[in-house]
């Protein structure tokens, strides 16, 4: 049987150049200062639900949220070959900790419905907090493998994962419909599309059309939408107002996470210490391994 | 993340200064394909942005996939046992991913599956390739294989083969040499006969066949019994699964991920593509052409990353107490380089810019034919467009090679003792270089191919306009040079031709060939310097050295350097 697959992504801040105007006086990431790339993990889900689709049929689709800037993730997700992406944006989500990330995504997915599978990268490399999914899926009150690195085989209801563990791995068996979270290593993503990329790099959101309007007032944000729609170009986008969600719970008011701040920090280590090859030295070494929180 | 495409300024450079309108609107139909493919551009600015995202794609799968494992290919090479072909690893990777992400079919027409994309854009894609990992072009960079099928054969043939090479589910090889017909291929002994039922079939042995076990080969042989010259060889199309046996693979000097076979033909069964007797003179002729371009992109690609390894070297390495890129005989060697490959870049994109235009006019004349419309006007342009093709391919090809194999050579000295060890990837480059003035014809080949446009200087008018034109500031001073190189360069043609001897007609040919080359060259990089003022220093070392090199060749014509050559037994003992 073929399998309808969802895939969880996330536009991050290219967390390997953070500089010092990138933190808010709120605790929160400035984004607009930093580039923005696939997070690497979610690319990873999708190339796993793609690959799914390959071998069994079925569709699959994306999900994100986040700003209008998100847009060029889901473009890049419709040249890999996901069939539809879909945004769900609003400024009343703006500032989500995981709770509140998890809580919108949840409602998001109850529209979508129905999905066998609900993909998403173990985590996120901005927050490194592997939440998001596994909140996901209590919320949906779904089963969920985490940390999945090779889908073995499907078959009816039946899903049926390698998983990663410390120092091995261990092979489950889900029930369908169930979210699954992939480590990076489960799979290479797939290049974009040549034909994709040509046919899709003109397909816009809600938010990119409104922008448009915005700027020539010629245009209507309707008018443009149909015209959108009708050329296939059209990437299907919720606001607040489309979900049924207790707004209080979103973005940065429902989120009872603060980022204090973040500081990069950097070990290194400039002298070294001899440690005689005795038993007294060992237990030594143990002592203050323990003392400074590496042990233990 | 790194892109080969983004990070090169001076590809980009050339990119954004493509005239492809014609070119695009020949290829597009009037864009009227955009009507049945939603990946078709509906005007030429949709065009240009097609093709820079999909430059992209392939910048981004070469500097991450492809680079990454060169040295390992290299390490590696290809696999023979038991009769049967296997590509190194990173090989392997690297042709499924180009697959995966449909560049397989670059050129090829979109109702078979391909991208419909001019050769100038396929070359700088084949010169990406290169710079990650020269041998995967030798994959890569045979799409003119289905470009040929496309071009001679039926439209049952095409709807048969094209797909397969535009799905990447086939890639080609073309089958020419054989040990006793290389450089000659009119020798080509290879026996093409009909059995009873009709039915096609070869016999015989062909010799250093890139890509050997492909699926799909493209096969020279002879046609017409008892006949000894090119004019009795026809093309054939064949499955590498049928009645042909690998014999063996070479162990080369370099490329070494790209298998170079001996192939064995038992009554394999095969299909005539065009007519009998043209296939020689007509069908691989042509393909040769699209080859050489390819080759010439490699070159100018394996140059690209000599170059790179040389500057990221000199800054690096210390000695004396500074970095060697301090020294001015070593940054006099790195701007030699900078300029050289520059120079290239700038005789290549031409040459594929009349590539384009020839091939294309080409189409278009045959549609106007068979719509019975007026295509004088089209037919004229194809004329011009086929006669500075036919110059600049062969050049192009023979500057570039031979420039890749300098420019490896001066990136080894740069990085000393160093560069002659295997850890580092300019013994690797000066290895793959080695072959690019080799094969698809010889340096020597190309200045044959190239010197009938030479002596009929092809160019003549159009330079001559150039010189009256007023050259803006320090530039005049670079025009005068340039002119006064032609009048060297026209004495010296003029002593060649007035002589009888054909023997020394024909030595002098490269050095004529190479003063034709650095005219034309100097004039597209006064263009270029027009608008980028960086590039007034390119065209200022370029053409004060070129014209250097100029009064150089000129005295060996004009002092008949190569008289000699009636003594050459007294010499050669």
């Amino acid at each position: 049987m073929s399998y309808h697959s969802i895939v969880m992504v996330k536009q991050v801040p290219d967390t390997a150049n953070i500089s010092g105007q990138v933190m808010k006086p709120d605790g929160t990431v400035n984004r607009s200062k930093l580039p923005t790339v696939f997070n690497p993990e979610d690319k990873v889900a999708l190339e796993l639900a793609l690959q799914l689709r390959d071998r069994y049929g079925g569709t699959v689709r994306v999900l994100t949220m986040g700003p209008a800037k998100a847009s060029d993730l889901l473009r890049d997700c419709l040249y890999m070959g996901a069939d539809e992406a879909v945004l769900v944006s609003d400024r009343k989500f703006a500032g989500a900790d995981t709770l509140a990330t998890s809580y919108v995504l949840a409602e998001t997915l109850g529209k979508l419905a129905p999905y066998d599978v609900i993909f998403a990268g173990r985590q996120a490399i901005d927050g490194d907090t592997a939440q998001v999914g596994p909140q996901t899926a209590e919320k949906l009150r779904l089963p969920q493998i985490t940390y999945a690195e090779e889908i073995l085989s499907a078959q009816d209801r039946t899903i049926t994962v390698k998983r990663k563990i410390d120092n091995g791995f261990e092979v489950l068996e889900g029930r369908l419909p169930l979210l699954i979270t992939v480590v990076k290593d489960a799979a290479t993503p797939r290049p974009f599309r040549a034909k994709r990329v040509m046919a899709y790099k003109n397909a816009r959101t809600l938010m990119e059309l409104e922008k448009m309007a915005d700027a020539n007032s010629l245009l209507y944000v309707d008018q443009l939408k149909d015209d959108y729609v009708s050329k296939g170009l059209f990437i299907p986008t919720l606001t607040a107002d489309d979900l049924d969600i207790d707004t209080a719970r979103c973005g940065l008011g429902g989120s009872p996470t603060k980022v204090h701040r973040i500081e990069s920090v950097v070990l290194g280590g400039s002298t070294h210490e001899t440690i005689p090859a005795t038993k007294d030295g060992m237990y030594g070494l143990i002592d203050k391994l323990m003392d400074d929180h590496i042990f233990g | 993340m790194a892109n080969y495409f983004t990070d090169n300024t001076d590809l980009l450079f050339h990119f954004n200064r493509l005239k492809l309108e014609d070119v695009v609107e020949m290829a597009e139909h009037g864009y009227t394909e955009a009507k049945e493919y939603d990946f078709a551009p509906v005007d030429y600015q949709d065009a240009i942005d097609n093709y820079r995202k999909v430059l992209e794609i392939v910048g981004d799968i070469t500097a991450n996939v492809v680079a990454p494992q060169a040295a390992a290919v290299d390490e590696e090479g290809s696999h023979f046992a038991e009769g049967k072909v296997a590509y190194a690893k990173g090989i392997q990777e690297a042709l499924e991913q180009l697959t995966k992400a449909e560049l397989m079919g670059f050129t090829l027409p979109r109702r078979y599956g391909g991208l419909n994309i001019p050769t100038t854009l396929y070359t700088m894609a084949i010169e990406m390739v290169s710079r990650a990992e020269a041998s995967l072009m030798n994959l890569f960079g045979l799409q003119d294989i289905a470009e040929t099928i496309n071009k001679y054969g039926t439209e049952e043939q095409r709807q048969e083969f094209l797909p397969q090479f535009a799905s990447g589910e086939a890639t080609g090889a073309m089958a020419l040499t054989e040990p006793d017909a290389g450089s000659d291929l009119q020798a080509v002994n290879m026996t093409a006969y009909q059995d009873e039922s009709g039915q096609w079939r070869l016999k015989g042995v062909k010799r250093f066949i890139t890509n050997g076990n492909a699926q799909i080969i493209l096969v020279l042989a002879r046609s017409e019994p008892g006949t000894k010259d090119g004019r009795g060889l026809s093309l054939f199309a064949c499955y590498g699964k049928d009645k042909v046996v690998v014999r063996r693979i070479e162990n080369k000097l370099g490329i070494h991920g790209s298998p170079t076979c001996e192939l064995q033909f038992n009554d394999t069964p095969a299909q005539l593509i065009g007519k009998r007797k043209f296939g020689l003179i007509k069908y691989v002729m042509d393909m040769m052409n699209g080859a050489r371009l390819g080759v010439a992109g490699q070159a100018l690609g394996i140059s690209q990353a000599a170059y790179e390894e040389a500057l990221r070297y000199a800054k690096a390495r210390e000695q004396f107490g500074k970095s060697i890129f301090e020294i001015p005989v070593v940054a006099n060697m790195l701007v030699d380089m900078r300029v050289t490959l520059e120079s290239d870049r700038s005789l290549l994109y031409a040459a594929c810019h009349w590539v384009d235009l020839r091939n294309k006019l080409e189409e278009r004349v045959e549609e106007l034919k068979a719509q019975k419309q007026d295509f004088s006007a089209e037919s004229a342009r194809l004329k011009e467009a086929s006669r500075v093709a036919a110059l600049l391919t062969p050049m192009a090809k023979y500057v570039l090679s031979e420039n890749a194999n300098k420019i490896t050579y001066d990136s080894l000295q740069v990085h000393g003792g160093t560069g002659y060890m295997r850890e580092f990837n300019v013994e690797r480059l000066a290895r793959d270089a080695r072959i690019t003035n080799i094969y698809e014809g010889t340096s020597q080949l190309q200045i044959v191919a190239a010197i009938g446009g030479v002596l009929n200087d092809i160019f003549g008018q159009d330079f001559a306009a150039r010189e009256q034109k007023e050259a803006a500031g320090s530039l005049g001073r670079l025009a005068d040079e340039l002119k006064e190189m032609r009048e060297r360069f026209l004495d010296a043609l003029k002593f060649v031709t007035d002589k009888t001897d054909k023997h020394s007609q024909g030595v002098s040919a490269k050095e004529l060939v190479e003063m034709y080359s650095y005219i034309y060259t100097g004039w597209l990089l006064m263009d270029e310097a027009e608008v980028d003022s960086r590039k007034v220093f390119i065209a200022r070392r370029y053409i004060l050295s070129a014209a250097a090199k100029t009064r150089r060749n000129w005295e060996i014509i004009k002092k008949d350097l190569y008289s000699d050559l009636l003594h050459a037994e007294d010499i050669l003992i």
